[in-house]
């Protein structure tokens, strides 16, 4: 699935990386706890998460992940935000809850364990 | 062919980094710039991602527990080895800090995503060779290495 996608799916506002958006997304991990991500996601991921400080973008980048959805409405940081747009990678924002977020991209085929 | 090869390993770059206690607003950009530096040297992508998640959970261990702390990245043509050594409060129980769950930390630090107990444990599991040693009152320094089994450089 593309994050393209995803954005349509969940309704999301393109918070950074508007041209990144064909990028594929290989399986989604939803933590707010980063070290489960750097110990669980695969690269290729998407971070679906509530934690909106600048380490949710150095996981990101750390752990390969295509990008960033931030749930619940919440909104990167302002230095989360511009670390974002110089490591080029894309975030997006959902008014959707983790829970629902992510029970909408299961439904429409994405999972954790998938390779990208 | 005929010319006598060296089995010692060859360094082929170093670099430091310092890290300061509680500096959460650049938690992680030690972590970055290697990450950037590693994929200049050709270091194959895989590799750099576990290297990168143990330099991270390392980088963090020192914001949130040290005073300060250095990094020092070693590169040679058979292994990256990092060294982080802080002046900081010490382990008093590595095998209890080792356990996957065991965690001393703030709320301010759980409110960054870290703290819950998996920081070394994360740096053991993406790492070939891992060693701690902490003195209380002093400081910790953790040595660990990812193999090049392919080899980097000539």
């Amino acid at each position: 699935m593309k994050l393209l996608q995803v954005k349509d799916l969940l309704d999301c506002t393109v918070v950074a990386g508007e041209a990144l958006l064909e990028s594929e997304v290989g399986s989604c991990f939803a933590a707010d706890l980063m070290s489960d991500v750097l110990a669980y996601s695969r690269p290729g991921a998407l971070l679906i998460t509530g934690l909106t400080t600048v380490q949710s973008v150095h996981t990101a980048d750390v752990a390969d992940c295509a990008g960033i959805l931030f749930v619940s409405s919440k909104q990167p940081n302002p230095e989360a935000l511009a670390l974002a747009q110089v490591r080029g990678i894309p975030v997006l924002s959902t008014r959707r809850s983790a829970f629902e977020a992510c029970g909408e991209l299961f439904r429409n085929g994405l999972s954790q364990d998938a390779r990208p | 062919m005929s010319e006598a090869v060296s089995l010692a390993p060859e360094l082929l770059y170093q670099k430091s980094f310092v890290i300061r206690g509680n500096d959460y607003d650049h938690g992680g950009e030690a972590a970055a710039q290697v990450k950037a530096i590693l994929k200049q040297l050709g270091i194959a992508p895989e590799l750099i991602r576990r290297l990168s998640i143990a330099n991270f959970e390392a980088e963090m261990n020192a914001i949130m527990y040290a005073y300060e702390a250095r990094l020092e990245l070693s590169v040679f043509s058979n292994a990256v080895r990092v060294v982080i050594s802080d002046h900081g409060p010490g382990i008093p129980d590595i095998g209890w800090a080792l356990e996957e769950g065991n965690s001393t930390a703030t709320p301010e630090m759980r409110a960054r995503g870290f703290g819950a107990g998996l920081g070394l444990p994360n740096i053991k599991r993406n790492s070939d060779e891992f060693a701690i040693e902490s003195t209380v009152g002093t400081g910790t320094t953790l040595r660990y290495a990812v193999l090049l089994n392919d080899g980097l450089g000539s």
